[in-house]
Parts: C-alpha cells; sequence; structure tokens
C-alpha cells in the first residue's frame, strides 16, 4: 500500500481501545472520499461539483451485537473517541488484540488517473455525448448526459492482526435521452462505466449518448405492450439486472440466515436447469463491480454461485461467515465509512451458454422480448418481484415485430429461474448502482441473451 | 452511545468564513451550507440486539458564481486549510461550467418565520437503553399479534439531531435545529403453503413520539392478510390506495410538478398550468411549515423562507415549485423549495412536505363506493415503473379485492396501469382520515378511492 489513511500505532491504539471492555472483534475503517462530477442538459455544462470528505468507523462485535460508532475527520483525538464509544457500550473484561501485521494488496490498474485530466477534457465529453445523441434525429427533444469520477482510499485494520487497505477508481458515464412526437414522450438510458481511469473513455464514449437517443426514438412506434403468460427473451448485458434481483439478493447470507430468502436451507439442490451456471466475481480486471479487497479487507474472488443447475454457495462477508462456519467469500461491502458492510454482490453474471440469439427467439410463437430494465424490486423472503422493462418488443411467429411500451414483468423467483430454458453464447457486462438498507454500492451485472420460458407479462393492453 | 463533537463548530460563523475564502479565490458571489447530525441507530432480530450505531458527521458546502457560472464545492475538513480547499473546489467547479443566464444565489430571504416543535427533547434525553427497548417492543408486539407471524427479519430505531447554518455574499444569514426519528419492521407470515412480509413503520420528532406497539401490530397486519393470496383477473375497475400507495403517487406528483423538470420538459405537467389536471376531490399542498411534516423548516435550502403553496385546488394546477434558479428563468418567485440532503449536495428543486386534504368518507364507505374493486395496500417498482416524461405507469401491486364493498380475498403479482393525470381526474373521493409516510418524500394522505384503472392479473 503506497497510501496508508492512519498510521499503525493510531490503528493500533484504536482497535485496542475498542476492545477494552470486552468483545469477540474490533475494528477500524479508514476512508477518504473525493470525487468530481458535471453535467450537460439542454447542451449546458452544468452541476459541476467536487469534493473530499475523510472519516472512520469503528466497529466491536461481542455476544452477536455489533457495536458501530463513526466520525467525519480522522483526527486521532476523534478516533479515538468513536473506540471508546463503543467499548462503552460492553460490560465485560479487556480483550487483547493481535499485533497487526501489513497485508500486501495489488489494487486495480488505473492507467490514466481521471484527477490529473483537466476538467475542460470532461466537459468536452459531454458536449461530445450531447451532439451524438442530438444527431439521431430531430425528433431528440432533450439529451441530458452526466460524467463522475470517484476516488476511494481505504485503510482497514481489526483485532485479528490484519493491517491492509486499497486504492479504488471508478469512473462512469450515462446518458438519458427524451424523444417526442407530438404528445408522446419516450426516454432511453445508456452507461458506460468501470474501476478504470479516464482510458475507458478512448474508444468511441459517443456511442452510448446515440444508443440512448435510438431507444427513445424506436420507443415513439411502441404500441401496447401484451398482457399474460408467455415466453420471454431477456437480453444481455443489463438484461442480467433480472438475475441480480431474483436470484442474487436471495444468496446474500444475511438474508438467508434470518430464513428471509426462499434459498435458506437449499444449497446443493436443484434451483435451474442444467444449462444455467452463475458467478459472483469481484477480480474481474477493470469490471464496475471489482475491488481489490472487500471492506472488511478479505480479498475478492469468484465464487460460484449455481453449477449446472445446482445452488452451490452464499455470498458471506465476516459475521455471517463465521456462524455458518465458512470462510468469507469477500462480500463485505460498505457504501461509506458511514456504514456497517454486510454481504452484498460485486459483478454477478449468468455464465455464457450455447444458444444463439437468433435461435432462442426462433423457437418462439408468441412472446416478449425484454431488452433492457429501468430497474426492479424484489422481496427476497417471498421471492415475488417486478421489473418495469424500459425497452420491450412483442415477438410472433420466431420474429421481433414491434416496439411495446410499459411492460412490467412480475413473477416469483423460484418460478422464473427454474423456468429459464435458453442461454446465451453472447455475453457483455454493464454498471448499475445497487440499493440495499439504505446502501448504495457499485455492481457488474451480465449475461448473454436468457429465455424464461413463462413469465408474467403486466402490460398494457387488456 | 453518542459521538456529538465539540459544541459550537458548526454555525453561522463558519459559513461565513466559507463565503469569504471562496470570494477570496475569486468567486464574485458565494452561499456556505454548514450542516451536522448526530445519529443513532438500533437494530433488533430475535429478541436481541443485532446492532447499535452511533454517529457524527459535519461538513460545509460552497457553491461560487463567477458571473453567471456556477459550481459547487464540499469537504469535511473544517480547518482553516480546509475551508480554503472546499472555496476552492467551488471556484474551479464554477469556471468549467457553461455560462447560465438565471444562474445567482437568491437577492433576499422574505421574513425568517417562526416554527417551533422541530426538535423533540425525548430525542437527547432518552438513554441508548431506552430506544433499544423502543425497538425490542416493535418487534415483540408484531410476534405476538398473530401466531402465523413467525419471525421478524429486522425491527429498526433510528434517530438524528440536525444542526443547519446558511450564509451567502448576499446577505443571507439563517441558522435552525431540528430533529427526527422513527422505527420500523418486517414481518413474516406463513400459513396456507405461503409466505408473506409486511412493513410497520412510523415516524416523529422524537421517540416519545412513537408507538412501538402500533407498529409491530401494523407489521404483523399487513403481513398475515396477504395470507393466500392469489393473482386476480385482469380487468378494469375501481381501485382504492392506502395512505402508503397513495403516498407513493403524491411523491410521483411532487416530482412533477417541480419548475426544473418542467422547464426541461421532463413533466407531464409541462405547459398545464391552471388547466384540469385532477378531480375536484383531490387537493394538493406543499408546506415546508406544518411542525408535523419532516420536511419543515423554517429556511430552504439556499436560505429561503418555506411557505405553504397550493399545487392542486378545484381540479386545477395552481402553480409549480420553484427555487431562485427556476424562478429567474421565468420572472416567477422562489416558492422555498430549494432542497439538499445535506453539505453533499447543491439544492435543487423538491417538494418540501406535500400534504393530501382529507375528505369526507369514512374507510367502510369508500369501500362501499368502489363496490367491486382493488384495496391496494402495496406498490413496487414505482421507481422504474413510472415514465417521468409521459406519465405513463405500470407498477407491481398487492392488496385486497373489494367485493360488494367489502374487503375480500387478498391478491398478489398483478399490475395496475394508467398515466398520472388520468388518474388524478379519477380520484373520485378522499378518505377522512390521513396519515404521515415516509414514502415518496414526506406525505400526508389519506386512502384515495380511483374510479378506474387497469389490473392486470392472470
Amino acid at each position: 500500500m503506497s497510501t496508508e489513511l492512519i498510521d499503525a500505532g493510531l490503528a493500533a491504539r484504536v482497535v485496542a481501545r475498542a476492545l477494552s471492555a470486552g468483545g469477540e472483534f474490533a475494528e477500524v475503517f479508514a476512508e477518504r472520499r473525493s470525487g468530481l462530477t458535471m453535467t450537460i442538459d439542454e447542451s449546458r455544462v452544468e452541476s459541476v461539483q467536487s469534493g473530499a470528505e475523510e472519516g472512520a468507523g469503528v466497529r466491536v462485535i461481542g455476544d452477536g451485537t455489533t457495536y458501530f460508532a463513526h466520525v467525519d475527520g480522522l483526527d486521532p483525538d476523534d478516533l479515538e473517541r468513536a473506540a471508546s464509544e463503543v467499548a462503552g457500550a460492553l460490560r465485560g473484561a479487556h480483550t487483547e488484540p493481535r499485533a497487526l501485521q501489513a497485508a500486501a494488496v495489488s489494487p486495480q490498474p488505473i492507467e490514466q488517473r481521471p484527477e490529473d485530466v483537466p476538467a475542460e477534457r470532461k466537459a468536452a465529453l459531454l458536449r461530445e455525448l450531447d451532439e451524438r445523441g442530438r444527431g439521431e434525429g430531430g425528433e431528440v427533444a432533450q439529451l441530458r448526459a452526466s460524467y463522475g469520477e470517484a476516488r476511494r482510499e481505504v485503510t482497514v485494520a481489526n483485532s485479528d492482526g490484519l493491517l491492509t487497505g486499497d486504492d479504488r477508481t471508478r469512473v462512469r458515464i450515462g446518458a438519458h435521452a427524451v424523444a417526442r412526437r407530438g404528445e408522446r414522450a419516450e426516454t432511453g438510458s445508456e452507461t458506460l462505466g468501470g474501476h478504470r481511469g479516464f482510458e475507458l473513455f478512448d474508444d468511441d464514449p459517443g456511442a452510448i449518448a446515440a444508443g440512448a437517443a435510438r431507444t427513445a426514438l424506436t420507443l415513439l412506434d411502441a404500441g401496447a405492450a401484451p398482457t399474460g403468460s408467455m415466453p420471454v427473451v431477456v437480453g444481455g448485458g443489463f438484461g442480467g439486472v433480472l438475475f441480480h434481483e431474483m436470484t442474487g439478493h436471495g444468496l446474500e447470507a444475511d438474508h438467508v440466515q434470518k430464513g428471509a430468502s426462499v434459498y435458506a436451507g437449499r444449497l446443493g439442490e436443484t434451483v435451474a436447469q442444467p444449462l444455467l451456471s452463475a458467478y459472483d466475481d469481484g477480480r474481474l480486471p477493470g469490471e464496475w463491480g471489482s475491488d481489490a479487497i472487500d471492506d472488511e479487507g478479505t480479498a475478492t474472488q469468484k465464487t460460484l454461485l449455481i453449477e449446472d443447475g445446482r445452488l452451490s454457495s452464499y455470498l458471506y462477508d465476516r459475521l455471517r461467515a463465521e456462524r455458518d462456519g465458512v470462510p468469507s467469500t469477500g462480500n463485505g461491502r460498505r457504501e461509506s465509512f458511514r456504514h456497517l458492510p454486510i454481504p452484498r454482490m460485486t459483478n454477478t453474471y449468468i455464465a455464457p451458454g450455447e444458444d444463439t440469439p437468433q435461435a432462442m427467439i426462433g423457437e418462439v410463437k408468441r412472446g416478449f422480448y425484454a431488452v433492457s430494465f429501468g430497474g426492479g424490486q424484489v422481496d427476497p423472503a417471498t421471492g415475488d418481484f417486478v421489473f418495469g422493462v424500459s425497452e420491450g418488443y412483442l415477438i410472433e411467429g420466431g420474429k421481433v415485430t414491434r416496439p411495446c411500451r410499459g411492460a412490467t414483468l412480475v413473477g416469483n423467483c423460484r418460478d422464473a429461474l427454474a423456468a429459464i430454458d435458453a442461454v446465451g453464447d453472447d455475453f457483455w457486462m454493464k454498471t448499475g448502482i445497487c440499493g440495499k438498507g439504505g446502501q448504495h454500492v457499485p455492481v457488474g451485472t451480465g449475461q448473454g441473451h436468457v429465455r424464461i420460458g413463462s413469465m408474467t407479462v403486466g402490460g398494457t393492453e387488456l | 452511545m453518542n459521538t456529538r463533537p465539540a459544541e459550537g463548530a458548526i454555525g453561522l460563523d463558519l459559513a461565513s468564513r466559507a463565503v469569504e475564502a471562496a470570494v477570496a479565490v475569486g468567486a464574485g458571489a458565494a452561499e456556505a451550507y454548514a450542516g451536522e447530525a448526530t445519529t443513532r441507530e438500533a437494530r433488533v432480530y430475535g429478541g436481541a440486539v443485532e446492532s447499535l450505531t452511533a454517529a457524527s458527521q459535519r461538513g460545509v458546502g460552497v457553491r461560487a458564481w463567477i458571473g453567471t457560472r456556477v459550481g459547487y464545492g464540499f469537504g469535511t475538513d473544517l480547518s482553516p486549510d480546509g475551508i480554503g480547499e472546499i472555496a476552492a473546489r467551488a471556484v474551479g467547479a464554477a469556471r468549467v461550467a457553461d455560462e447560465d443566464e438565471f444562474a445567482g444565489p437568491p437577492e433576499s430571504a422574505g421574513k425568517m418565520p417562526e416554527l417551533a416543535g422541530l426538535s423533540d427533547p425525548s430525542v437527547g434525553e432518552w438513554p441508548t437503553a431506552r430506544i433499544v427497548e423502543l425497538a425490542l417492543a416493535v418487534e415483540s408486539s408484531a410476534l405476538k399479534a398473530d401466531p402465523r407471524v413467525v419471525a421478524v427479519s429486522q425491527a429498526v430505531y433510528f434517530d438524528s439531531s440536525d444542526r443547519v447554518a446558511i450564509a451567502s455574499s448576499t446577505g443571507m444569514a439563517g441558522e435552525f435545529e431540528a430533529s427526527s426519528c422513527y422505527a420500523y419492521l418486517q414481518a413474516l407470515a406463513e400459513g396456507e403453503g405461503s409466505r408473506e412480509t409486511g412493513l410497520g413503520f412510523g415516524l416523529a420528532r422524537g421517540p416519545a413520539g412513537l408507538d412501538p406497539a402500533a407498529i409491530g401490530r401494523e407489521g404483523a397486519g399487513r403481513a398475515t392478510e396477504m395470507i393466500g393470496a392469489s393473482k386476480p383477473d385482469s380487468r378494469s375497475c375501481p381501485v382504492v390506495f392506502d395512505p402508503t400507495v397513495a403516498a407513493s403517487f403524491v411523491g410521483v406528483i411532487g416530482g412533477a410538478v417541480g419548475a426544473d423538470a418542467v422547464q426541461r420538459g421532463r413533466s407531464p405537467l409541462a405547459g398545464r398550468l391552471g388547466e384540469e389536471v385532477a378531480s375536484e376531490a383531490f387537493v394538493l399542498h406543499d408546506d415546508g411549515l406544518v411542525p408535523e411534516g419532516i420536511a419543515s423548516s423554517p429556511l430552504d435550502g439556499e436560505g429561503v423562507a418555506r411557505r405553504r403553496t397550493a399545487l392542486i385546488e378545484t381540479g386545477r394546477l395552481k402553480t409549480y415549485l420553484h427555487d431562485t434558479y427556476t424562478a429567474r428563468r421565468e420572472g416567477a418567485s422562489s416558492t422555498g423549495n430549494a432542497d439538499r440532503r445535506g453539505y453533499r449536495t447543491q439544492p435543487s428543486v423538491s417538494a418540501s412536505n406535500l400534504v393530501v386534504a382529507p375528505g369526507s368518507a369514512g374507510f367502510e364507505e369508500l369501500l362501499r363506493d368502489a363496490r367491486d374493486g382493488v384495496y391496494i395496500t402495496d406498490v413496487t417498482g414505482l421507481h422504474s415503473g413510472v415514465n417521468p416524461v409521459s406519465g405513463v405507469f405500470s407498477v407491481g401491486a398487492s392488496g385486497r379485492l373489494i367485493r360488494d364493498g367489502e374487503l375480500a380475498e387478498p391478491v398478489r403479482e398483478f399490475t395496475i396501469a394508467s398515466d398520472l393525470v388520468s388518474m388524478l381526474r379519477a380520484v373520485q373521493a378522499a378518505g377522512a382520515a390521513s396519515r404521515w409516510v415516509p414514502f415518496g418524500g414526506s406525505v400526508s394522505t389519506p386512502c384515495l378511492l380511483i374510479a378506474e384503472m387497469a389490473v392486470s392479473g392472470s
């Protein structure tokens, strides 16, 4: 680690003080966050915002209870005060932490540090997105695009003697287009991001604005969406948000251990057809959801979640792993030093299969093709989910025939996962921001085209 | 536990120094927002404490104008050097922004209103042990309410004491304090081979204002009443929204009346000022001064006095919500709706508290008037399911059938679809009893009877 936010001596003092009234485990998580965001709207660069924050969170775990305090700033007095606060909630005898041993970490490499790129170039990038989007046609009424860069330097030290850290840089652009024809207005969105530097934008970043505009234009011709149960072909990339929501969250060990997951107690059972395998991989180079370590200092890893249709692993942070007597899978993530780590996905995807998108659509007599989602929600305890389709088409006689608007996919994840009967050989990843328990973290979702044999489409057609 | 920092750090003095720092490094005008929050949270599970959190946050955000360019900088380092860096970030950001002839700080705040009741002493007075007891009481009340409640996946108590100071180079200066708290739980019920979840919640200015038993009972009731739910038949029929569902939709309407969305052509209510957009049964105000509303404050996020604004009355759209910038764009006055979520975000137009006027109908009367329809108790996917430009929506829903004017069997896994203006015009009646709901912002609303809506089930 080149940068340590707090020195080993202070880290050791804070950990020791946190354990001064007992507890099995203590940790200090220090963080420096800095970033720049800007927007172009009405062809004007605006909302330029630059910030830097520092702070730390201290936690102690004793008898199954987590005591947590966090402070803004890295003043040693404030950190020790936070440690005293958590210790003050315990009533036991002092616990001796292990001596800290620095662990080497290789952060994801960044070629061109975004903070070294002049802000004017970022503004120029937004102007390029604006022009590309508007250039798609006269019916593109509005184009809004955003640029964001963020750096998170973190240091973690705990009573097991771990002292480690990471230096994370992410960049992301997004484009949102509105197309109008008379009273009708339709929208399209695209994003491009990664755990990368400014080099991510070397290769035609304007394509995302053009794509967003084309989606909005296409939807101007959209008719009512069909209603009822039918085969649904889900697009690749961001289509993976369906798997993320309907299955991924149910594999997070906090839900599982509370019985608030339809996958609780089902390890080793068949939950999907043999053609489906899925992973969570926090190490994918340059991907949006990747980090060298999780926010508890555990190295990230590639975890096989579903192997040929059988459930093979849950996703663990340190606390939940200890409860199940297994190692952490490196999924203990936190939005910032102001939050407690909980099990979270990193980059989650359905592995490529053997079908082609053409073949899987060609086999459908009447069905729905969901290319992209506006978002979705699932209740992990019941498995009920709902997804708003932002770009969808009708499939008739094995062909994609016309765009549909206002469609929603509604169902239960156990049934839907088991109903996946084709997985495409085309594969790509997209970026997302996942919210859980009030914490938002960057996640990657991915897959090739996937077909669900039967699913409820809630349309606008009666 | 308590991590309250030394007194006196956050106030007008600090905000004024940040303004001066920005002017010193090239800002023609500047504004600073200094904010501090002390928060506590208790999470319980299975009769034991899962986690206890104590936290303090403080920081400064600066808006700097150079001519008609504006930029924003923020940070947590409140030393003189740190303030200087925050100011420099804001000025640097302003240099990158394009010119905007309407950009500029508010010129006058109006008289700062007297607003009592924003802080409840019980937030500071209740020790940690007592808030833990409250959270445990929420959980146990749900478990005791009905034998079919098998678990509570989470019961949470949270409180916050906030202090805000705003100063500008144009002479704005104001500060205030407020407290708030909430508790909620998610109950799990099982029966008839199905498993259901139910949310119960309460919010207040301090823990003394919460009723833990009622919160637990609500979660238990919502979970158990869904046991045995099936898919309803697809049809077009009357629906009754419970206050949580009504609030979610009102929140979307609150976004659509924001002048920023309107001016940028991203609102289904753009260009409809003075037009009939709702039935006369639907009356909506934005009220930044009602003490029960969590969003109330004497000043908005740029120091302009909060007020009460009629949005929809006698079915007509009366006004849009403005901050200083959107008001200048059309020669209007700010309605005191510059919102900000702390020092990390710059102000933008947003509703404060949205208040739907109660009607005269009791709940039974609404059901009788609906006769055959669906009582909707939960909607999901509102963020993805509403097209914010056209107002067309299709969202997932669950609730109970209404048969012969009475509640009948539970239904789930269906969608309801319409567009916002059609829905508002179809509001047939508002219930007599309102409730504060933290969904869709801060909303007070009764049940709403909608004469017709498309329901897609099987």
